[in-house]
């Protein structure tokens, strides 16, 4: 099995640090006494700053040239279930572990004044949460992906239900449970998987074998059920909304940022590659869902008072360019795909870091309570305007980039998919403008008058999201190079078989006619 | 020699006793002393096993019952007596705070 | 010699060390950065152009933007004739403008951003016209409605600045979604998007058809008209025409720059970069002419009653806009792009104009409350009356050459509509001249109908102002010389130069015919002038009876057809009422949320049941577990 990936050549076991770093650090937390609580949010920074920089070498030193697994660190766990511990990472997952650490730094920094109960335990909690989530993307063994899984909803659930608005349990519950119901079904279709391929729970051997189709279809729905909650896809995506709405800022934008890239992650990880001919036979439900999720979405967010709950919402929008692309099932929408869940995790973070932001400030979320604000935080109304161009796809924002990919990969499969999806981008600009209109221009209301700009803090959190989304924007190359082979290795697994490629000849020719 | 049928009967009669006494008695503490004669009734028939089987294992485990009934007791009225401390009453149907 | 690039990067530069240090550093010398930017644009683009007129095009890739599979597209920039006229045009305007701006704006307390926003919109319209793809193009495209979006809303804290911005922006939205379905259709056509192998296959293609969402259309004409799509959002033709008028909220320097000269005119660039994909298809020509047409002469019967002077001038620009399609929709794409140019300085010249007006009536845009204003402002009176004279198509002036060889190539040419769109544009021309002296009339003749304080403030725009409107003025007048046609001596040479990128235009007909034409279409302007002396002039009184007579069509002119009414009615409000009502009241409260929170509520039922059992009597549990062993005891004795 040893060819199939490159091992770390680093010195260091990179990927077991970057899980473990924060784990220890949360441990190290725990030592600190009540009294000197706000040494957590020093411990805090400077733990998720070193997992920032030690993950850099994952950016620098990755080799494009191979869809192999990179980095890879295996180990016995418990030989007697053939459970091992096996890490590594392609060019699928690489960029969600450096986009997790930095979100988590982002998440210390703008959390800094606005927690002020249960200081120590919301540092550990993130930090927690950094480590697991780190873990999901590096795990190649079925069962360790498994742990982290669900090792993620704890954190996530106490920083909703403890640190949260006033409807927090309410919102913590129904995300717990959403979630758990969904993941309880993979874990069978895991247990399928691993009796059925002579008892391994080794992901990358797993793929190598083949399944019978009535298998794949249940297993496909098992599947489905953990990664659409997590997506989340209509129609199952109505916890999103209460949890962005009550969770604390640094929870919204590691919900938006990361957490709900698991969904789509585990689709490109797990069914499409372990399932092909299902995934193949499905695709017209999954483009179907995820063009009503973008207008639902989208035409959903018109109706918003609520500013965190139209953000969810757009959210779901975004999510449904990110399912479409990557059911499209052909290079340009799966390398969309991939790219507008980080230009997601960045945008939507932005924005709820951003919010997060004057939250703090007037602690209201109803959007009829501002206006004016640019007259009054200029800097800030810039910052957000950016955020706001990035999220309806603006040319040399981020944004564009992949709705442009998915749409094009979209529109390559099947052109109603391509065309419907396309309304979303109109109805996208519709509600963001709106929602920009109202809370930054006319006049200043009351409510908001004679509130300070952001502070030096505020702008370096936000920042690297600004420069991202320029970055990405201009020079998408530097992030689409990391997917190609993978990507394009994805696709043979998926199309294997000259089927597919003849279906495409066939559609082209037809086009042309 | 007492045939092996009369030591269980006396040890059904015992065991029966306890658990009718605890089914019916209202007062905590004679339920508990019923609760004490179920034990034993259990241990005449260990004993009587053993004897009749001619294996020391039987009694060793009634050692074991005697002790740990023992231990039983002393904590048992310790939170009998904690209990009356509270509610000024040894009545089980005043009891009922795990109602569902 | 990449000299070019510093056309477009030098007014970026501006706009980011104005955004960035404009605030705090700069503050009322912003505008320096940015003057010496365009000026320097301006004057490489002037070299650009000799380099051009000696033959040499450019068309190079500065770096690769996007690689996914085998699409592949790079930031690039293609220089040929036709860039080089927009070029031009762009970068004499803009600097002209920039200048206007440093009186118009003086004082204002977000100086320093709105020159940032012009550098900015010079860039993306200077990137929009030297694209050599058509995602750079988009690029551009969407930069220039966002800059436009940025400047409509300048005066952001007024709610109706800030909703024309917004109306702008997602109006052209729906244009750019037929636009950007149109490079999808291209992409899967001609498996790339540069220009260049797009251009030189489209011609093996013009008899294939494709399935289409199910319908079988032909390829060309489908791809022509979703790129069409675009250009009626963004040059505001019907039935996207609505954004234009409202776009006026802005400060007018923007109005002059970005809804006259040049954003708007993108559209017609887009149909003249892209003739060889229209030439290929009838249908889409004929649907282009007849847009233009259409839309010209609707734009132009509203101004005929409008009071706001912008607004006006805004209803000009639709029409003539229309005007450049209906020249492209005939074939004569050089002539629409010739309109193109000599309208960027006419109708920037007026819109300056106005603005000089308005600085001198302290903001008034209402036309029956100024008159006699020339006596005040003889030099913005004189410019503007010269710009008129243009736009109503008097011999010798620009807009005469450019009007005159658009009518006579529709007259003439093997379109099948030509005539018809001639007929159209000659009314039009009549309908131009009567409203642009209508507003020359009521604004500078007659008695002064403001109050008092107005009266006292009325003076003439300082020289930062007035020298680019005597500047744009000459333009005005001498840039149609450049193609006089060969019937009045001239050597056409606007044509002629642009010959290998637009290819020459055919016209079939006599030289009475070319004199016929253009007889028509002067009477045509000299009517409309005299008819609004007439009007505004001599018999005051007409206009008033006339309203009072007709006074259903005037309702019907003046509320703009009830378009934007329509569009309230039909698009907005259900689609907001739809996500209240339906799918958050019904879909998601209703049948979702029913689900997810039914099955937790069913088992809570179930669970409120059988905790009847425990009673909380420890004698109850007792029981039951001693009833339990007993019948498992018997169970066992039973086997």
């Amino acid at each position: 099995m040893m060819e199939q990936v490159i091992m770390n050549k680093l010195g260091f076991p990179i990927l077991s640090t970057l899980i473990f770093l924060p784990i220890a650090g949360a441990a190290l937390l725990l030592l600190i006494p009540r009294a000197k609580e706000s040494l957590a949010k020093w411990v805090g920074l400077l733990v998720s700053i070193a997992a920032f920089i030690l993950s850099i070498p994952l950016f620098t030193n990755f080799d494009k040239s191979t869809h192999l697994m990179q980095f890879a660190e295996r180990h016995a766990w418990i030989p007697s279930w053939n459970i091992t511990y096996y890490l590594g990472l392609d060019g699928i997952s690489v960029l969600f572990v450096l986009l997790s650490t930095l979100i988590t730094i982002l998440c210390v920094l703008i959390s800094w004044n606005s927690i002020k109960t249960k200081v120590k335990e919301f540092y550990i909690s993130i930090l927690i949460m950094e480590g697991a989530m780190i873990g999901v993307f590096c795990s190649l063994d079925f069962m360790l992906f498994y742990l982290f899984w669900e090792a993620m909803l704890i954190p996530m659930y106490l920083l909703i239900g403890v640190w949260g608005g006033p409807n927090r349990i309410y919102a913590a519950v129904k995300f717990f449970l959403y979630t758990l119901v969904g993941s309880v079904l993979m874990l069978v279709g895991i247990i399928v998987l691993y009796f059925y391929a002579g008892r391994t729970f080794d992901i990358l051997e797993l793929m190598t074998k083949t399944y019978p189709y009535q298998m794949q279809f249940w297993l496909f729905w098992a599947f489905f059920a953990a990664f659409a909650v997590k997506v989340p896809m209509f129609p199952v995506h109505t916890w999103l909304p209460d949890a962005h709405t009550e969770a604390p800022t640094a929870g919204s934008v590691i919900l938006a940022a990361v957490l709900i890239k698991m969904g789509a992650y585990g689709f490109l990880r797990f069914s499409l590659p372990l399932l092909p001919e299902a995934s193949r036979a499905m695709t017209p439900v999954m483009l179907t869902l995820s063009v009503i999720a973008i207008i639902y979405g989208a035409v959903i967010c018109l109706a918003q008072t609520d500013l965190k709950r139209l953000i969810a919402y757009s959210s779901v929008s975004h999510m449904g360019f990110v399912t479409l692309g990557i059911f499209a099932l052909n290079l340009q929408g799966m390398e969309g795909g991939i790219l507008q869940m980080i230009n997601h995790g960045v945008v939507t973070g932005a924005l709820f870091l951003s919010v997060g932001a004057i939250y703090d400030r007037t602690h209201t979320r109803q959007i009829a309570d501002y206006g004016g604000v640019a007259s009054v935080m200029p800097v800030y109304a810039t910052a957000f305007m950016i955020f706001t161009l990035a999220s309806i796809g603006l040319p040399a924002t981020n944004g564009f980039i992949g709705e442009f990919l998915i749409i094009l990969g979209g529109f390559t499969a099947n052109q109603w998919a391509g065309v419907l999806a396309a309304t979303g981008i109109i109805i996208g600009a519709g509600y963001m403008l709106w929602l920009y209109q109202r809370v930054f221009f006319m006049e200043v209301n009351q409510k908001v008058a004679g509130l300070n700009d952001i502070d030096a803090r505020e702008i370096i959190t936000l920042l690297p999201m600004v420069l991202l989304i320029f970055w990405i924007g201009v020079y998408p190359n530097a992030f689409l190079g990391f997917m190609h082979e993978s990507v394009k290795h994805l696709l043979e697994r998926v199309n294997s078989g000259s089927v597919h490629e003849m279906n495409m000849a066939k559609n082209i020719m037809e086009l042309i006619k | 020699m007492v045939p092996l049928n009369w030591y269980l009967m006396l040890s059904a009669t015992v065991f029966m006793i306890g658990v009718f006494g605890f089914l019916t008695r209202k007062n905590i503490i004679i339920m508990f002393m019923s609760v004490e004669l179920m034990l034993n009734g259990v241990n005449i028939s260990l004993v009587a096993f053993s004897h009749y089987l001619q294996d020391l294992r039987g009694q060793i485990l009634v050692f074991f019952i005697i002790t740990v009934a023992a231990a039983e007791a002393a904590i048992g009225l310790a939170i009998i007596i904690a209990l009356f401390r509270n509610k000024s009453t040894a009545h089980v149907d005043e009891m009922n705070e795990m109602k569902g | 010699m990449n000299n070019y690039l510093l056309i477009p990067f030098l007014p970026l530069a501006a706009f980011l060390i104005n955004i960035l240090l404009g605030r705090n550093f700069l503050k009322e010398k912003a505008h320096w950065v940015s003057i010496l930017a365009v000026a320097g644009s301006w004057v490489v683009a002037v070299m650009t152009l000799v380099d051009t007129m000696a033959g040499k095009t450019i068309n190079q890739d500065l770096y690769s933007w996007i690689v996914s599979g085998n699409f592949k597209v790079s930031v690039g920039f293609l220089i040929d004739q036709l860039t080089v006229v927009m070029l031009i045009v762009v970068t004499t305007c803009s600097t002209l403008i920039h200048i206007y701006s440093v009186g118009y704006m003086h004082g204002d307390k977000g100086y320093y951003r709105f020159f940032a926003y012009l550098s900015l919109f010079t860039f993306c319209m200077l990137m929009l016209v030297m694209a050599n793809n058509f995602l750079q193009l988009y690029f551009g495209w969407e930069g220039v409605g966002l800059c436009s979006y940025f400047l409509i809303g300048y005066y952001f804290d007024k709610k109706s600045a800030s909703d024309a911005g917004k109306k702008a922006f997602i109006v052209n939205r729906f244009g750019d979604f037929g636009f950007g379905i149109g490079i999808f259709m291209i992409f899967l056509t001609f498996g790339t998007i540069y220009y260049e192998p797009v251009f030189a296959q489209a011609g093996g293609f013009a008899n294939n058809t494709v399935n289409f969402l199910g319908y079988d259309v032909h390829l060309m004409t489908l791809i022509a008209l979703l790129l069409f799509c675009g250009s009626v959002g963004k040059s505001a033709q019907m039935p996207l025409h609505v954004w234009l008028p409202d776009a006026m909220e802005g400060p007018t320097p923007v109005s002059a720059l970005i809804h006259a000269a040049t954003m708007v005119t993108a559209g017609v660039f887009l149909v003249a970069r892209c003739s060889p994909i229209f030439s290929l298809s009838e249908t889409a020509l004929m649907v282009v002419a007849l847009t233009g047409a259409i839309t010209s002469l609707f734009a132009a019967t509203i101004g005929l009653v409008q009071n706001d002077i912008k607004r006006i001038i805004a209803y000009s620009t639709i029409s003539q806009l229309g005007y450049m399609f209906l020249a492209c929709g005939v074939g004569a794409y050089s002539a629409g792009v010739f309109h193109l140019y000599t309208h960027a300085f006419f109708k920037a010249l007026l819109f300056l104009c106005a603005g000089s007006v308005m600085h001198a009536m302290a903001g008034e845009l209402n036309l029956q409350k100024m008159g006699g204003l020339k006596k005040y402002m003889p030099v913005t009176y004189l410019t503007m009356l010269l710009a008129s004279l243009s736009i109503a198509g008097v011999p010798g002036f620009a807009g005469f050459f450019s009007k005159d060889e658009i009518l006579w190539l529709a007259y003439s040419g093997p379109s099948p509509v030509g005539k018809l769109v001639w007929a159209i544009g000659t009314v039009v021309a009549f309908l131009t001249a009567f409203y642009s002296f209508r507003l020359i009339f009521l604004t500078f003749h007659g008695k002064f109908r403001g109050t008092h304080e107005q009266e006292h403030h009325l003076h003439e725009s300082p020289k930062v102002m007035t020298i680019p409107l005597i500047l744009l003025c000459v333009g005005a007048i001498a840039s149609g010389w450049v193609g006089i046609p060969h019937l009045l001596g001239g050597g056409a040479h606007f044509t002629e130069f642009m010959k290998p990128v637009l290819g020459h235009p055919e016209g079939h007909g006599t030289h009475s015919e070319e004199w016929m034409v253009m007889a028509v279409s002067v009477i045509a302007g000299f009517s409309g002038i005299g008819l609004a002396a007439l009007f505004y002039l001599v018999r005051t009184d007409i206009p008033v009876k006339l309203a009072a007579g007709l006074s259903g069509v005037h309702k019907l002119l003046f509320n703009k057809y009830y378009v934007d009414e329509f569009y309230s009615f039909l698009i907005v409000r259900p689609a907001i009422w739809t996500a209240k009502n339906i799918l958050i009241g019904i879909t998601d409260a209703k049948i979702i949320e029913a689900i997810v929170n039914g099955v937790p509520k069913a088992i809570g039922g179930f669970s409120q049941v059988i905790r009847k059992v425990q009673t909380g009597f420890l004698q109850h549990y007792a029981t039951i577990m001693a009833t339990g062993i007993l019948i498992i005891i018997a169970l066992m004795l039973l086997r």
